[in-house]
């Protein structure tokens, strides 16, 4: 062993051409791979039916149907990425939107400021549900499937058989929610924003590094002495904001509340994440990879019937990807992995 | 410290350190669910109309029991610290299949038997994909649920098979002779007896405990914890099956949307039952306190003239309280003094040391 020690360090690696090591770590992304599969998706069905992208509408749909995902998305990126998973998403869209209409119809607030209690509403469910989480020690799966019926019932108590239609909206909201600006429709320009203040926020701040920290070794993170329950509260109250305005986003593009509104939307937000490859056991994935995860789920929907798919199918191949996705992110572990062990080795 | 180690603590038999058998036998989330069972249906029966009749307890075995059949397996599998949620997309596969061959002009058994084969090899492909290749079951069965559900609706879309013969739907609703005891009840004794001996009085149950408290320390003792889960999730595909079938003709109707979301009540039962989600922890005898409970809940306040929401409050509200009840009396002991919780409670929920380890050392 002690020969290994004297022996001289290994050369240092030759400097390469930057622009073609930039390429290389492009290609190394996983976001990079989900991209390619929405452009392929994009490129077959427009070649299919040129209407699916070239038409207003088509290209209207492709940029604002997703934008109620992405939102939902992002905040389950984040608490992904703490190793919790919060469930109860759809049922905060369902409440935050019936509390929105009810909000429209019983009073004459500006809308700017039922958007603010909304979102605000939407925080403090998150809240309740990052509290159970953070201080009675149990998965976050099972406290969010408490809180998903529990949120969901006190919708449908309070809304009984109503149903709020788009004409007790003010519809300046709904304008909003069908308009655009710049030929990108208003609500995606929101679902952009978000994303940017939220790469941001995972890449470059303290607390979005807290969050990965926390995620791949909670044990670890709370020796260093990362308030780790701060965070975890922080992570699901942004995701509970995030659904509440996701509900505001509803109600302004579809102008109609029902019952049903959100109902099995989580496991869609989480099979976006899944398939923008956050690894459902934290610490790792970007929001930028569940947002194109969100694009790549809607976007399938939308192209299975150009392609001459009844869109019954639409799930099942949503079910592959994830399937495959999960499988694939294992294999580049594993062979992560393995190039690790053998550098060790080598050196 | 070292006046801790030098004073070695006299040799204690396994059986002196155990608690007294009544309070192993009594004390425990188990009777905890059961008492609560107990109490709810004393009081139903006392303070709401027509809840003792023998016809609504008639109708709450034959609608407890799909969600009955599927949490058997799905106890087994969160005790090994795994978790199913394709198992109500399972039931819709299993529906739409039987029904297709039905409709093929199959004979009803033989439709029925490969309708079981299909959802075993669902099932399978889950255990396959967790054990063979180490991924996380959550993620997986998220995948296999948009995946089974999505096969389900897409062979049939939006139309539903309804033509059964009349025979098979009475078979299913029979009762036994001229009582109001449904004859399923039978099948459905047979089944938890037999997953009941399975989990606590064999050594594949035992390597089913093993496996959820350490994954290591039951290989490292022979327990073959991949076969274990892959027999489990493949078990689960088949009773899962079953409830589809029973589903199907029960409602006369095979459709791809059948039972959907009832993954989310069925693990809402079991951990009502007192199953630790964290693996390893868990008994039959509770969740079928939990899921009767849930059941009961439900019929008695419909009868009582209460919404169905408020049936989904009280479930979230019982889980949520049922999961984090040790963690409320670890609170509430520390703050009075005096509830101590079991010694392995508080290793894993609290990072103080407990006043008996030390005791002990002395």
């Amino acid at each position: 062993m002690t020969t290994t020690l004297d022996a001289p360090a290994p050369a240092a690696p030759q400097p390469r051409h930057r622009a073609a090591s930039r390429l290389t770590w492009l290609l190394k992304q996983r976001e990079t791979g989900i991209a390619v599969a929405f452009i392929l998706l994009l490129v077959v069905t427009t070649a299919v039916n040129p209407n699916f992208l070239f038409s207003t509408d088509g290209w209207r749909d492709l940029t604002l149907t997703p934008a109620i995902l992405v939102c939902l998305a992002i905040g389950q990126a984040m608490v992904i990425v703490t190793r919790n998973v919060d469930l109860s998403v759809g049922s905060t869209l369902g409440l935050t939107a019936y509390l929105a209409g009810r909000l429209f119809l019983d009073t004459g607030l500006p809308v700017i400021l039922v958007v603010l209690i909304a979102v605000a509403a939407g925080a403090v469910l998150g809240l309740v549900n990052g509290v159970l989480v953070a201080f009675a020690k149990v998965p976050a799966l099972v406290i969010t499937l408490g809180t998903l019926y529990v949120y969901r019932g006190i919708m449908l108590e309070w809304a009984g058989s109503d149903r709020i239609n788009a004409s007790d909206i003010p519809p300046g909201l709904l304008d909003f929610g069908t308009g655009s600006f710049l030929f990108i429709p208003n609500l995606a320009w929101i679902s952009f924003a978000l994303l940017a203040v939220a790469i941001y926020l995972m890449r470059s701040t303290r607390v979005g590094r807290e969050f990965y920290a926390i995620g791949s070794d909670p044990d670890a993170a709370t020796l260093y002495g990362l308030r780790d329950k701060r965070r975890v509260l922080q992570a699901f109250a942004t995701s509970g904001a995030l659904a509440g305005l996701a509900g505001i986003l509803y109600v302004s593009r579809y102008g109609t509340i029902s019952s049903g509104v959100g109902l099995g939307i989580e496991l869609e937000a989480v099979g976006a994440a899944v398939v923008g490859g956050v690894a459902i056991f934290g610490g790792s994935g970007t929001v930028l990879g569940a947002a194109l995860g969100a694009y790549l789920l809607t976007t399938i929907n939308r192209a299975l019937p150009v392609l001459g798919i009844p869109d019954f199918w639409q799930q099942a191949v949503v079910g592959a990807l994830i399937i495959g996705a999960i499988v694939l992110d294992r294999y580049f572990a594993r062979r992560q992995h393995d190039k690790l062990l053998a550098e060790r080795e080598e050196a | 410290m070292t006046s801790l180690l030098s004073e070695k603590a006299p040799a204690r038999t396994y059986a002196a350190h155990a608690k007294p058998w009544w309070q192993r036998t009594l004390m425990t989330r188990d009777t905890a669910i059961i008492a609560l069972l107990v109490v709810v249906w004393t009081y139903a029966s006392i303070a709401i109309l027509n809840f003792s009749d023998p016809i609504t307890v008639y109708f709450l075995v034959l609608d407890i029991a799909p969600i009955l059949l599927i949490a058997l397996p799905m106890t087994l599998i969160i005790i090994t610290g795994e978790i199913d949620l394709s198992v109500a997309s399972v039931v819709g596969l299993s529906s739409v299949l039987f029904g297709v061959l039905h409709r093929e002009g199959l004979p009803m058994v033989a439709a029925m038997v490969l309708a079981l084969l299909a959802c075993a090899v669902a099932g399978a492909l889950n255990g396959v994909l967790v054990t063979r290749y180490g991924l996380p079951s959550l993620a997986v069965t998220i995948g296999t649920m948009a995946l089974f559900r999505g096969i389900a609706v897409g062979a049939l879309g939006t139309t539903a098979i309804t033509d059964w013969p009349d025979a098979w739907g009475d078979v299913v609703q029979a009762r036994i002779g001229d009582s109001q005891i449904p004859l399923m009840t039978v099948p459905l004794v047979v089944l938890i007896v037999l997953f009941a001996v399975v989990l606590h009085f064999t050594p594949f149950g035992r390597g089913i405990f093993a496996a959820g408290l350490s994954k290591d320390a039951a290989r490292f003792s022979g327990v073959n914890v991949d076969r274990t889960k892959l027999i489990l999730f493949t078990l689960s595909g088949l009773i899962s099956g079953l409830a589809g079938i029973y589903f199907t003709l029960r409602y006369g109707s095979a459709r791809g949307d059948n039972a959907t979301g009832m993954e989310l009540q069925v693990i809402a039962a079991v951990l009502l039952g007192g199953v630790s989600i964290f693996g390893g922890r868990g008994a039959i005898p509770g969740v079928i306190a939990g899921v009767v409970l849930i059941g009961t809940i439900g019929s008695a306040l419909r009868l009582d003239g209460l919404s169905a929401n408020l049936i989904q409050i009280i479930t979230g509200v019982l889980l949520i309280a049922a999961v984090i009840a040790a963690s409320v009396l670890g609170w509430t002991g520390r703050i009075v003094g005096t509830y101590r919780l079991p010694k392995e409670r508080v290793e894993q929920s609290s990072d103080k040391p407990s006043s008996k380890n030390s005791k002990k050392s002395e």
